[in-house]
């Protein structure tokens, strides 16, 4: 089968494979890298288990080829802590229970992400917008929502203070 | 207060805990079965051939052509099974069928080297079908008499007498759409034979030692030869209760005829359309009501849809027998159960088991029986509540039926009820086009698995002598936070912080011959036996520190890993305790083991006392509904639940909120659609990605959700005072069902009973809402030609109401005509 070469940077380490012009970019970070923490609730680009970050932006990596992400980087869940621990929105998540059996939980993470990198500070009925391509079937979303919220009123108190980087910003 | 539910002084249990993989599930480091299958590089993969047809036999099935894809490696069929080839627990299950009893039932399984391979040998196997009659809908099962199981009565009192006597008597017929799980993770198994030649099965499964069973009956083994680890699961909600077992078996049997590991995963369509569901249930009902607005009687008349084969069916229809009266008190109950047959998928155990289709059925005659009685449901409802002392239509009595009216009394204040009822009387009043409606309705749920024999559990614990904790229970985690509860209701029972205990996987080799985690009896069951092995060891080490610190042992405590005795100034910590335990040669590890006592039930007399007690709730839901189109939204919803002494209130609430949300979207959303045509595709299943299956997601969220975990709660008698609560928040959703009948109410005429089909999509509360307009003219037009006449009052004992006609949306020229308006 014919082959092609792609270069991608994953969490900060550049790769460089064969794969089949059909490989979806989902089962090239799965299969190829090893990569599991995304994961594949529906295959079909409904339920955002697969989302992750290609520059900085999320994408359902499932509906993306992964000669689509030559040249480019992404980010996955396993890419987003800091060396100082987890990334505002993981702690988020933790600590406000905004999972269950957590098979959305990374896809739900990259895409309140990228919210909050277009809307550091999105009211209720905003976070429900922005996160709407993605399912839970365990939380009924009220703990996301939550997390969402907290992890932004943190940040923007940290900005505040000067302290750090928004938690919308792709690390 | 019994030893198991008295906690200590400084339990674990009873703190907000986050879950205990939390971490990983947020660093994308918890591992599902088909992570754990990537590692495996050697794996091949199992990919299903799907019949295309509903009914038919297989004439031919020739695989040269797929042995000849480049990367096929086997085709699995029939002829390979060295045990039996049945994967049920019925003998009804072939695993690899001679005759197909469904559209997309797995004929075969080919292994390939890689997905790719697999799946195009598939596709190149060749299967010759001698079409046979099919059956897809109940209507067309009971008309064939196409039935399985055996037929179930619930009875008490005299119902012909009651219903004569009654002086209102009303009937209704309903037909409950079925559910897809659509756990987020689908199906998955790996099977290889590890280190010692054991074959090790990891399966995402509810149920590890059934499918040990199932493993060791396909593969001719005994089940020592088998081992089942069930890590984790994205998701079960019962659909992983007994549905994985045959793909585990194709998982081993693939890896024991090549040698070779196998992995197994269903992609989203081929789980939709291969495993089972909550079944659909055609129901008919009659009751009788006294002028108080009493119920007197209930007869009625439940058919489920059984799918091709038995599998929980029995158990499925015994739970819906048992929770047709909710919570309310029924003299004269005679209701009929039966299980059709038809060509779909297996129709299986999901979170109320049957339960959901029972309250579904006496909200329904509320919901139709208050506007006609011309009393408010909600005071209809509380009317017909369970006094103390009353029991239920199989002879149970109700335990703390006193709780029913105080939650119910507590969230009609904490909501507002009554002011937000008239101020939405007002609102109604003033809009002609958009209805508001607030309903509340209750829940009384039965907790225990119905076959006594069930009620068991056992776990392993082990400490170490640097005081560590390892527990190892025969439950699963599929979300439910049941792992976070066991290491809680540990380091209570050890006096050690949680920070001390870690859990094991559930393996069949560290407690054998376990339940399904399911029937919301995870906690209870699992946590008692937890506790059990840890009372011994603790029981054990009182005795060293007794020695240790010269107290009595009766008088050694354990707290916060701290172990002291009263009267004694020193101070020992676990860990020092536990290393004089390890020198004095006292064992550090126990086996525990409980089982619910107290049950019983007589299945050919549907009489006993088959719940250990009842969960109690209540939830109020305001919707409003767009009188043009059918489209509502939900407003608010407020929840009061009764879930014992909470063992983990964080994740009681999380299972509140989510099984709520779960249960609306069987009522509201959830629409499996199924080919009924003559066309080639009949039976095909329509519904079968996430893309026209709609489950709730951010948008249906209701705009205010208010959880409170009723206070007065204490659990005499179970794992530290704390009930159940998996399944039964899930038919709070009733609320919003009933809300939407309300409002829709507020477009017809004063007492115009509202028929609203299931699921209530909003073409269902569309036909809905233009039925009772047209009420509302036909009343307008009968009182402007005879005034002083009212549609009130008119069903008594001598005119029958009768609502006989199909539910709207099941009606295919009333769709036509929304599509074509
Ligand atoms: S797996 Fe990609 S969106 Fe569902
Ligand atoms: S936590 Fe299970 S799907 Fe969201």
């Amino acid at each position: 089968m014919v082959q092609t070469t792609i270069t991608v940077t994953v969490d900060g380490t550049s790769y460089t494979d064969q794969v089949e012009p059909r490989m979806l970019l989902v089962q090239y970070l799965r299969e190829t890298l090893g990569k599991t923490g995304t994961l594949i609730g529906c295959d079909t680009s409904n339920c955002g288990a697969c989302t992750v970050h290609l520059d900085g932006v999320s994408v359902k990596s499932c509906t993306m080829f992964a000669v689509q992400a030559d040249g480019h980087e992404v980010t996955t869940i396993e890419g987003i802590a800091g060396a100082d621990g987890l990334h505002p929105m993981q702690t988020a998540f933790h600590e406000n229970h905004a999972l269950q059996c957590g098979f959305c939980t990374p896809g739900m993470i990259m895409a309140s992400i990228d919210l909050l990198r277009e809307n550091p500070n999105p009211d209720e009925q905003m976070i429900r917008d922005g996160l709407e391509g993605n399912l839970c079937r365990c939380t009924g979303y009220q703990n996301i929502v939550k997390a969402v919220r907290s992890a932004a009123e943190t940040e923007a108190a940290k900005v505040e203070l000067g302290a750090t980087i928004p938690v919308g910003q792709p690390s | 207060m019994s030893t198991l539910s008295k906690r200590p002084v400084n339990p674990v249990v009873g703190a907000s805990e986050p879950h205990e993989s939390a971490v990983g599930h947020v660093t994308g480091r918890a591992l599902y079965t088909d992570d754990i299958s990537t590692v495996r590089r050697d794996a091949l993969v199992a990919w299903p051939v799907q019949s295309t047809q509903a009914h038919a036999l297989i004439t031919a099935l020739r695989t040269d052509r797929a042995l000849a894809v480049p990367g096929v490696v086997r085709v699995l069929t029939a002829d390979d099974v060295p045990g039996h080839n049945d994967a049920g627990i019925w003998g009804d299950e072939p695993l690899f069928p001679t005759e197909v009893m469904y559209y997309g039932h797995a004929i075969c399984w080919v292994l390939g080297e890689s997905t790719e391979a697999a799946r195009l040998g598939a596709a190149a196997v060749e299967v010759e079908y001698e079409t046979l009659p099919s059956v897809i809908t109940v209507s067309e099962a009971i008309a064939a008499g196409s039935f399985q199981g055996t037929p179930r009565v619930s009875r008490r009192g005299d119902i012909d007498a009651a219903l004569s006597q009654a002086a209102h008597v009303f009937s209704g017929e309903i037909e409950t759409s079925g559910q897809e799980h659509f756990y987020l993770e689908t199906h998955a198994s790996l099977a290889y034979y590890d280190e010692g030649d054991q074959l090790y099965v990891q399966c995402s499964t509810q149920n590890p030692s059934e499918a040990q069973a199932v493993v060791a009956h396909v593969l001719g083994l005994p089940r020592n030869a088998i081992t089942v680890q069930s890590l984790r699961m994205g998701g079960g909600f019962g659909g992983k209760e007994t549905q994985p077992h045959g793909l585990a078996a194709v998982a081993a049997l693939g890896a024991t005829l090549t040698g070779r590991p196998v992995r197994l995963r269903l992609n989203r369509t081929q789980d939709i359309t291969i495993t089972g569901k909550r079944p659909g249930f055609q129901m008919t009902w009659t009751a009788g009501f006294n002028d108080d607005g009493l119920l007197v009687g209930l007869k009625a008349s439940m058919t489920a849809d059984g799918g091709w084969c038995l599998d929980l069916m029995q158990a499925v229809l015994s739970r819906a027998l048992c929770h047709f009266d909710n919570a309310y008190w029924i003299p004269a109950v005679e209701v009929h159960g039966r299980i059709v047959k038809t060509h779909k998928t297996s129709q299986t155990a999901f979170r109320g088991f049957g339960g959901p289709q029972g309250v579904l059925l006496i909200e329904d005659v509320f919901g139709k029986a208050a506007p006609a009685l011309g009393i408010d449901p909600a005071e209809l409802r509380r009317r017909n509540f369970y006094a103390p002392g009353q029991a239920t239509p199989y002879g149970q009595v109700v335990k703390d039926a006193e709780r029913m009216p105080k939650i119910w009394s507590k969230l009609l204040e904490s909501c507002a009820f009554e002011r937000r009822q008239n101020e939405i009387a007002a609102f109604n009043d003033s809009h002609a086009h958009v209805k508001r409606g607030l309903a509340i309705t209750p829940i009384k749920f039965g907790i225990s698995f119905n076959a006594s024999f069930f009620n068991q559990a056992g776990a392993l614990v082990l400490v170490y002598q640097d005081g560590s904790v390892l527990i190892n229970h025969g439950g699963t985690e599929m979300g439910q936070g049941l792992h976070t509860k066991m290491i809680q209701v540990a380091a209570t029972a050890l006096g050690v912080p949680r920070s001390a205990v870690r859990l094991a996987p559930t393996r069949t080799d560290k407690v054998p011959n376990t339940s399904a985690t399911a029937a919301s009896t995870g906690a209870d069951l699992n946590g008692a036996a937890v506790k059990n092995a840890c009372d011994q060891i603790r029981e054990r080490m009182a005795v060293v520190a007794s020695g240790l610190l010269g107290v009595n042992p009766a008088d050694v405590r354990f707290s916060d890993g701290a172990v002291t005795g009263l009267g004694a100034a020193e101070q020992l910590s676990f860990a020092e305790v536990a290393t004089a335990a390890y020198l004095q040669r006292v064992q550090l590890s126990a086996a525990g083991y409980y089982r619910t006592e107290g049950l019983h039930w007589d299945q050919e007399s549907w009489t006993g006392s088959p719940f250990s007690y009842f969960a109690f709730g209540a939830a109020a839901t305001e919707v409003e509904v767009d009188g043009f189109t059918g489209a509502y939204r939900t407003r608010r919803v407020d929840i009061v639940h009764d879930v014992g002494d909470s063992l983990s209130p964080m994740i009681d609430v999380g299972q509140i909120e989510g099984g709520y949300v779960q249960g609306a979207g069987w009522l509201t959303l959830e629409d499996l659609r199924w080919d009924t045509s003559n066309g080639p595709t009949r039976g095909r299943l329509l519904t079968q990605s996430a893309s026209t299956y709609k489950i709730p997601s951010f948008s249906e969220m209701p705009e205010e959700f208010n959880v409170t975990l009723f206070d007065e709660a204490h659990e005499e008698g179970s794992i530290y005072g704390s009930k159940a609560v998996g399944e039964p928040p899930l038919m709070l959703a009733l609320s919003v069902r009933e809300a939407l009948r309300q409002a829709v109410g507020g477009f017809g005429p004063a007492g115009h009973p509202v028929t609203l089909a299931s699921p209530a999509t909003p073409e269902a509360v569309f036909w809905a809402v233009d039925e009772a307009r047209a009420a509302t003219q036909a009343a307008t037009t009968q009182s402007a030609m005879t005034p002083g006449t009212t549609t009130q009052g008119t069903s008594t004992a001598a005119a029958v109401t009768t609502d006989s006609e199909q539910p709207p949306s099941l009606t295919p020229e009333r769709s036509s005509i929304l599509a074509n308006p």
